[in-house]
């Protein structure tokens, strides 16, 4: 038997793939991603990175009710912003198979917050489907576009970072042809949501979530594992695999459906056993409901409800509940160590831009130097850049939300702030939710300034493609939406395009942008060097000329070093050279160049 | 079936996300279950960086416990203190010797702990550290990335996998013009350990 080892996001993908999935959309996100792009790579499936995640969730429910069966992606807070479509969709039901995968992000490993998507399938009264492990992955993702259209519903499949992230091995099975004859079928009373039949809808809706249930009592995702009594452990997804580690000879009920609970299945499995314990991560989601069923059950009150879980914090937890005794203490790790954020890359088209307003906002300090007052204010967005808030850098004083700063911008100057307020957003974040905000602020004629950084990419999650790049899913080009066009056709004014690696030029611009009654847009253009891996001869420093001062390594690169001695050096394995010259342009002394060329 | 949990650590950009790979799938090609994780945060970007790999007969987390590895991959030294509480008191950390200062402390705000300072700490865990000079030998065949697959010819010694199957693990993994060069690598690492090797 062919036996492969993936991750849960390409096991995801694999089984969305032979269950014959037709079309799939996404915007990429941290744990999410790599499910599109292991979909991309299977010929015949129409992939496509949307520009956000309520966009991708319409364009699937659009193909579900064509009858193939259709998947969207994203993370966590993806689906906040895809609420208001899956909560339609979840309305209408489908009729392809619709698969709305949203991945958690417990521990908070990239994310603005720790969110459980669980809510969302009680709020739509759609089942939820989570897998412990890559296998589980593969076949849950199968099983998810069956149930979808048996019981007329989008299904959410809620993968963990960890499970996204790990990888295991799965034996793929049987593939389903991928559907074809797309084929729209005119039902209003089904699919136009008008008062009179959205009312009939949502009857149907309660109805089927009683079906659900009932499914869900002799399903095979949800499995009972009989061993001891005196322990039995209710878990879902990861935490399932960490409580077997830590308990191997309990007995389980594995819940593969956490929505709806089949609740006789639950009720039998807490009757049989001494102590009935729910461990999940995040909220306490089931022992809510089973609480709310008039099952007795423990865990939250001694399991984390924040934080990802792991064998040692499930383990610690049960030995302080007493549930477990004569748990060996567990080394604790070596304190003091000099920590190490994630950095710009050496290169970084953001680094000058971030450079500059550091400076001219009071931010940037030479080593050894007092902080003065910070000045400016800067409201940042979603993306690489939002590490322009560390330092040496500093710059950033709000992140939110996906596409949030220009309207943080707009809300500070419409408040009355005496300073011109600053926006800085990346040039993926802008086709996201950006422009919305644009749009209000041309409108309500806020008085900012909107920096748009465009290094042509979604560099954070690993360079996707989007409306503003033109590059498609699969990495060919397509049409492609100018930035500086829509900014123009959205009615701002003072448009202006810079190079990124100018700093004379970039500083001036902030000036003239930060003086003006009106609003200003500046994109800052240039390239990301991580995708376009130019090739380029490292600057050197001059150790004569140098005095090392330090002024340079306010860039915040890590290609330049200070070495044990004190003295300033280059690595010229990192440096991106001509391509960038930011510390050259910041040298006063003139102690770094351009290699001379050897003929 | 026996069966290995191993940590490799580093800093983001050093391929310790590939050396883990080559490993899960090489134990795979071995027939254990295998299961691995990596902990990325946001580190694309240059910031720490930890994966943990698991093989035996049978594996239910993909994390590894706190003071349970058998073997700690260190691509740099101060990840290796970070990280060296995973080991169990008789676990080999196998540390490449290189010190990349995070920027906190080129710019002066934090130290970076002296070569005495992280021997002190990693003993503090483990009597059977093994610093080696992987980066040099690495920048000696021609490419210092090569560094992770001489750490992985240096590990072998400790893998209950023969290195028949790790060597075409690798070759599978990379492309054709990397091939010669790394498997080079990979007999360099274990050169390195052959001496001091000695089975626990
Ligand atoms: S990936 Fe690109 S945009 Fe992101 S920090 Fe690196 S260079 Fe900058
Ligand atoms: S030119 Fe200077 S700032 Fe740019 S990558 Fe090289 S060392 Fe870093």
């Amino acid at each position: 038997m062919e036996r492969l080892l993936l991750s849960g996001n390409e096991a995801i993908a694999l089984g969305a793939a032979h269950a014959g999935v037709k079309i799939a959309a996404a915007y990429p996100g941290t744990p999410s991603t790599e499910i599109m792009e292991a979909i991309s790579r299977i010929p015949d499936i129409y992939g496509e990175w949307s520009s956000n995640e309520a966009v991708a969730v319409e364009v699937a429910t659009g193909a579900s009710y064509t009858g193939v069966r259709a998947m969207a992606c994203m993370k966590h807070v993806g689906l906040n912003v895809a609420a208001d479509a899956f909560m339609a969709a979840a309305t209408t039901g489908v009729r392809g198979g619709l698969v709305i995968v949203s991945a958690d992000d417990p521990g908070i490993h990239s994310s603005q917050n720790e969110q459980d998507s669980r809510n969302y399938a009680r709020l739509g009264k759609v089942p939820c489907l989570e897998p412990s492990d890559s296998q589980e992955a593969y076949d849950f993702a199968r099983a998810a576009f069956q149930i979808s259209e048996e019981f007329d519903t989008p299904v959410l499949l809620r993968p963990t970072t960890r499970v996204c992230h790990s990888k295991s091995i799965v034996a793929p099975r049987e593939k389903n042809p991928i559907g074809q004859n797309p084929e729209f079928r005119h039902d209003p009373g089904k699919l136009v949501m008008l008062p009179g039949a959205a009312r009939m809808r949502w009857a149907k809706i309660i109805e089927r979530l009683r079906q659900l249930s009932l499914y869900a009592e002799t399903s095979g995702l949800n499995k009972i594992i009989v061993g001891k009594t005196d322990l039995g452990i209710v878990a879902n997804g990861i935490s399932y695999q960490y409580a077997r580690e830590v308990f191997p000879g309990a007995s389980f009920l594995k819940l593969g459906i956490s929505y709806p609970l089949p609740e006789k299945l639950v009720r039998d499995f807490a009757g049989q056993v001494g102590r009935p314990l729910v461990i999940e991560e995040l909220d306490g989601f089931i022992e809510t409901e089973l609480r709310a069923m008039g099952i007795a059950v423990t865990g939250k009150e001694f399991l984390p409800r924040t934080g990802e879980f792991s064998p040692d914090v499930i383990r610690d937890s049960a030995a302080r509940a007493g549930i477990i005794t004569g748990a060996k203490s567990k080394p604790a790790p070596a304190s003091g160590l000099a920590k190490r954020p994630p950095l710009l890359c050496p290169g970084c088209p953001h680094a000058g831009f971030f450079f500059t307003l550091s400076s001219m906002g009071h931010r940037s300090t030479l080593p050894g130097k007092t902080q003065r007052t910070p000045k400016l204010t800067v409201c940042g967005d979603i993306g690489c850049y939002t590490l322009g808030a560390y330092p040496p850098l500093g710059v950033i004083d709000t992140c939110g939300c996906m596409g949030a700063g220009i309207s943080h911008a707009a809300g500070m100057a419409q408040a009355g702030i005496s300073e011109k307020p600053l926006a800085v957003i990346g040039d993926s974040t802008f086709m996201h939710s950006g422009i919305n905000s644009l749009i209000n602020a041309v409108y309500n004629q806020a008085k900012i300034c909107v920096i748009i950084l465009d290094n042509g990419t979604t560099a954070m999650t690993g360079h996707q493609g989007h409306p503003g790049s033109g590059v498609s899913v699969k990495g060919q080009s397509g049409n492609r939406v100018v930035i500086e066009d829509l900014v123009r056709g959205a009615g701002v004014k003072n448009v202006a395009i810079i190079d990124a690696f100018d700093l004379k030029t970039i500083r001036s611009a902030l000036r003239q942008a930060m003086s003006s009654e009106s609003l200003e847009v500046l994109i800052i253009r240039g390239e990301c060097p991580t995708l376009a891996r130019k090739k380029a001869k490292p600057l050197e420093l001059s150790a004569q000329k140098c005095d090392d001062c330090g002024a340079c390594l306010l860039i915040g690169c890590s290609a330049i070093m200070k070495t044990g001695n004190g003295k300033i050096t280059i690595d010229p394995g990192a440096c991106l050279g001509e391509n960038c010259t930011l510390c050259l342009q910041l040298c006063a002394r003139g102690a770094i160049s351009a290699k001379e060329v050897s003929s | 079936m026996s069966g290995k949990d191993i940590l490799i650590v580093g800093v983001g950009g050093q391929g310790v996300v590939l050396a883990s790979n080559f490993l899960a799938e090489a134990a795979l090609r071995a027939g254990y279950e295998v299961k691995k994780t990596d902990t990325l945060g946001m580190a694309q970007r240059g910031g720490s960086v930890v994966s943990h790999l698991r093989y035996a007969g049978s594996v239910a987390s993909p994390l590894i416990p706190a003071g349970e590895a058998d073997l700690l991959i260190a691509f740099e030294k101060l990840e290796a203190a970070r990280w060296a509480h995973f080991l169990k008191p008789d676990g080999a950390a196998i540390v490449n010797d290189l010190a990349m200062p995070p920027l906190s402390v080129t710019l002066g705000t934090e130290t970076y702990p002296s070569d005495q300072d992280l021997l002190d700490m990693l003993s503090a865990f483990s009597t059977n550290i093994r610093l080696v000079p992987a980066t040099a030998a690495a920048a000696n065949l021609g490419n210092p990335k090569m560094v992770n697959t001489v750490l992985l010819g240096y590990a072998s010694r400790w893998l209950d996998i023969e290195p028949g199957i790790l060597t075409s693990a690798i070759e599978a993994g990379l492309p054709e013009k990397l091939r010669k060069t790394n498997l080079a690598a990979f007999e360099t690492g274990r050169d390195l350990a052959a001496g001091q090797f000695r089975q626990e």
